[in-house]
């Protein structure tokens, strides 16, 4: 299997300046494992790189091939975020070599994969240290084999293109010196990575390095892999959330055109066909009666009720406090909706299972897909293949596609092809909760500001997964309530000076199925906090970006990029009256970002005129992909905060499709999204959920403004009341 | 089970299939043609935008019976003889993230700047509001589009 993970390993690498420990891997041509050294204490990281690759968690490892291509496995998925032309930069650079000779490719899932899982803007935070460790390694025994095979003094010697070049103008390319490099014992240059100084690529915009296939149909999501024989598979699901079969009569069905078979699963009742179009046919001519699911006693306004029910009475304020200002604020569940619905192919035969998807977490797929089938003590039975995925945002977190195709596969013993409807995708997801904030400001005299308090009553967010090792995937599954605190705690904060601050979380038990959301909670906490500041700026009656300066260290990262933001957008310049702006700041992972939103109300509904980002994300390694990343965040931000939000009836989706998911199309989007980069390089920041939060709050701040009230319901556009 | 016969992509093609299969799965199940995706099967996403006859069309929800003699192109025959200027510009533009719209993004595209050469943001706005991008990549669709009505008009590529 060409991205399964190798096993054995021969010489040790070491560890580098950075804490990254990295191994040359036993094989035929030059490999090189690396892993995230910095949690293993330094006696034990001596050993470590003489310890056999099996036994050690790794992060990735990069494989020099005879035909001079590198190819780079990591435990990661690409969804979209860029993280493959990223990676790509990053070994381009360290190793020398030209961008298109860099293969990027997603692991198979497995438990020596230290962390794999692709989300909490970590996958570049994580892996550039690695990356650059396992490249500069590569270089080094690289450079040693053409020193040895020319017998000349490594030092002298130069590399670049994918060539080592010797002083008489003797150059030797990489693929040719693969297995030397090999068997090389000990590197006779440094193995040490680049100083950023001398980066020619990193740094610099550039192109992604899938466009060609993505723009001539070439690029191959789960569902367009050729299995030969693979099934058509769609599920007829119950009309509530978690409904389940009571009973079914597929006699019709199974005598429709086309029609493989009718396999009943606990998720509702699967038809396979030989194209989807007859299986949609056959599926809604099954004749199916439902047991309601449990929520199917709960629409919007019970859940409303026992979200504001679970807020509590005010604490005391602190002492001094001449006045408390209160806001409320109402976020709805939201479905992922990525383009591509929730999809996998699967072959499972015998003891063995094969499956194909786009996921976020493939060993919780794998061992869903294991449990699934009855091998919860063997789940490398299955092997999970990472295809590129058409969009996540936190829904590929969940396999319930990867569980379903593989019990058809199973019970029609061929390989089948499922996908979720659209409908599928919108009405059983699951989705980012609804919730309800109180957030509380004591004043005291003289305008200061003596305590912020926030309290946010939201449905357990379901993290089963846990953040991609072991330790925490246990208790994501063991203590769901639990693990959704401890994540809530370590990200929720407020960066500004006022006084005594807190955020606590109310967890209330609703059963609708949840999932992560680009920014998780920040998503609803973040951008509560940032329209209340500007709430707080009206009841002092100062400038809201006055206020936020005032309350920021002068030196910090927010006040850099709130200065760039108000003085590219031009803060408070005269515009035309129904026309207003709003900002809003946040730091999350290492980043730091601010928005400045111009909007139009003029015409009832809220137009966005200009948004302009700015954004510190420490070293930018791809800056065209970190401004591709705010752009897309802004239209998700301004789409959820505008439009698109969902309604639960009586323990159902209301919402199918895109035609009442009112997610913004190219019309309602302003022609332009300016980002500019302040740079410090000290660091890799997160970028994926960063443009997210602030987007959202800068586009509220911006219509109260305009129309004089502040939105405390979102979406603000929701007819559905 | 009749024998329907079309050109797909400037070849002649003839599938078995019953008359009211929509085109989406003859291209995607029996064609073996991926690049047209699914996304919402209703005709409202545009994920699987074609051209029909060279104007853009949804073969989610156009039965494979009604195309006798007609021309349809997919994403796969867009570049078949070089990168269309279309094409190009999207690369120039870097617009894609996740890119399961833009085979669809493009098609339209490409049926816009056929009619009108010189697109207006708001013949932008009016063309491509059908099709949509979860990923939220318009800003550069729009930029994309510009580009390539001045790639086509300085006469570059095969002229769309």
């Amino acid at each position: 299997m060409a991205d399964a993970l190798e096993a054995d390993t021969a010489a040790p690498g070491g560890l580098d300046r950075r804490g990254f420990l990295t191994w040359v891997v036993a094989s035929p041509t030059l490999m090189i494992a690396a892993r995230w050294g910095l949690d293993v204490p330094a006696a034990d990281a001596a050993q470590a790189g003489v310890a056999a690759a099996a036994e050690t968690p790794l992060s990735l490892y990069i494989a020099l091939q005879l035909d001079g291509r590198v190819v780079t496995t990591l435990p990661r998925t690409e969804m979209g975020q860029g993280i493959t032309t990223a990676v790509a930069m990053l070994v381009a650079e360290e190793l020398d070599v030209a961008l298109d000779a860099v293969d990027v490719r997603s692991a198979d899932a497995d438990p020596r994969w230290l962390i794999q899982l692709t989300g909490l803007s970590s996958t570049m935070r994580y892996l550039t240290g690695p990356l650059r460790s396992a490249a500069a390694e590569a270089r080094a025994r690289l450079v040693t084999a053409a020193a040895l095979r020319w017998r000349v003094l490594a030092p002298t010697l130069t590399t670049s293109h994918g060539e080592v070049h010797a002083p008489d103008g003797r150059r030797l390319g990489y693929g040719e010196l693969a297995e030397e490099a090999a068997r090389v014992l000990l590197p006779l240059v440094s193995t040490r990575s680049k100083p950023e100084s001398q980066y020619t690529v990193v740094g610099r915009p550039t192109g992604r390095i899938d466009a060609l296939d993505i723009v001539t149909g070439a690029a191959r999501y789960a569902l367009d892999l050729d299995l030969p024989g693979a099934l058509p598979t769609v599920v007829a699901r119950p009309p509530t959330l978690r409904g389940a079969v009571q009973s079914f009569n597929d006699g019709v069905a199974r005598t429709m055109p086309g029609v493989v078979g009718v396999v009943p699963l606990a998720s509702g009742v699967a038809v396979v066909a030989r194209t989807f179009s007859q299986a949609f046919a056959a599926r809604d001519a099954l004749q199916v009666s439902w047991t309601p699911g449990p929520a199917s006693t709960l629409s919007d306004v019970d859940i409303r009720s026992r979200l504001r029910d679970a807020i509590g009475p005010r604490p005391l304020p602190p002492l001094l406090t001449t006045r408390t200002v209160e806001g409320r604020f109402d976020f709805p569940y939201l479905a992922h909706a990525p383009m591509e619905t929730q999809s996998c192919l699967a072959h499972v035969q015998g003891t063995r299972a094969e499956v194909w998807l786009g996921a976020q977490d493939p060993k919780y797929a794998q061992r869903q897909v294991a449990r699934a089938l009855g091998w919860d003590l063997t789940p490398q039975r299955v092997t999970v293949h990472v295809t590129r995925a058409g969009g996540g945002f936190g829904r590929r977190f969940f396999n319930e596609a990867a569980v379903e195709a593989a019990l058809v596969s199973r019970a029609i013993g061929q390989p089948v092809k499922l996908m979720w409807s659209r409908d599928d995708d919108m009405r059983h997801g699951h989705f980012r909760p609804a919730s309800h904030h109180r957030i509380l400001a004591h004043l005291g005299l003289g305008g200061s500001i003596l305590g912020w308090h926030h309290r946010a009553a939201i449905p357990t967010v379901e993290l089963p997964h846990g953040f991609g090792d072991v330790l925490t995937a246990l208790l994501g599954e063991a203590l769901p309530d639990a693990t959704s605190a401890v994540f809530f705690a370590i990200s929720q904060r407020i960066p500004y000076r006022f006084g005594l601050a807190s955020h606590e979380l109310r967890e209330v038990p609703i059963p609708i199925p949840t999932a992560s959301f680009r920014s998780v909670f920040t998503s609803q906490v973040g951008v509560a906090n940032e329209v209340f500041v500007d709430q707080l700026a009206r009841e002092l009656q100062v400038d809201p970006v006055a206020l936020r300066r005032s309350r920021l260290p002068s030196n910090s990262r927010l006040r850099a990029v709130l200065d760039k933001v108000v003085s590219v957008g031009q803060w408070g310049r005269a515009l035309p009256a129904g026309v207003a702006q709003g900002v809003a700041v946040l730091e999350e992972w290492e980043s730091a970002i601010a928005h400045l939103i111009e909007v139009d109300v003029t015409r009832g509904t809220p137009r966005v005129l200009r948004v302009v980002i700015a954004a510190d994300v420490g070293l930018p390694i791809n800056p065209k992909g970190v401004e591709a990343q705010l752009q897309g965040a802004a239209v998700d931000a301004l789409s959820t905060t505008l439009s698109a939000g969902l309604h639960i009836d009586s323990g159902a989706v209301r919402e199918g499709s895109f035609a009442d998911y009112r997610w913004l199309r190219m019309k309602h989007v302003p022609a332009d999204i300016q980002v500019h980069l302040v740079r410090s390089d000290d660091r890799v920041g997160g970028v994926g959920e960063l443009g997210y939060p602030s987007a959202a709050a800068a586009l509220a701040n911006a219509v109260a403004r305009a129309t004089g009230t502040m939105p405390t319901r979102f979406p603000i556009l929701d007819e559905g009341v | 089970m009749l024998a329907h016969q079309f050109i797909l992509n400037g070849q002649t093609v003839t599938v078995e299939t019953p008359a009211d299969l929509p085109l989406l799965w003859v291209l995607r199940d029996v064609l073996g043609v991926r690049g047209p995706k699914y996304g919402c099967g209703v005709g409202v996403c545009g994920a699987c935008t074609s051209h029909l006859d060279g104007e853009a069309f949804r073969p989610c929800i156009h039965p494979v019976g009604s195309l006798s003699g007609h021309e349809v192109m997919t994403i796969e025959g867009l570049g078949a003889q070089g990168l269309h200027p279309v094409q190009q510009a999207w690369i120039e533009e870097d617009v894609a993230q996740c890119g399961f719209c833009q085979p669809g993004q493009i098609m339209a595209a490409v049926a816009l700047l056929r009619k009108n050469a010189h697109p207006t943001d708001a013949d932008i706005d009016a063309a491509m509001s059908e099709n949509v991008c979860r990923c939220g990549t318009y800003v550069r669709i729009r930029a994309a589009i510009k580009r390539a009505a001045l790639l086509l008009r300085s006469g570059a590529g095969i002229g769309g």
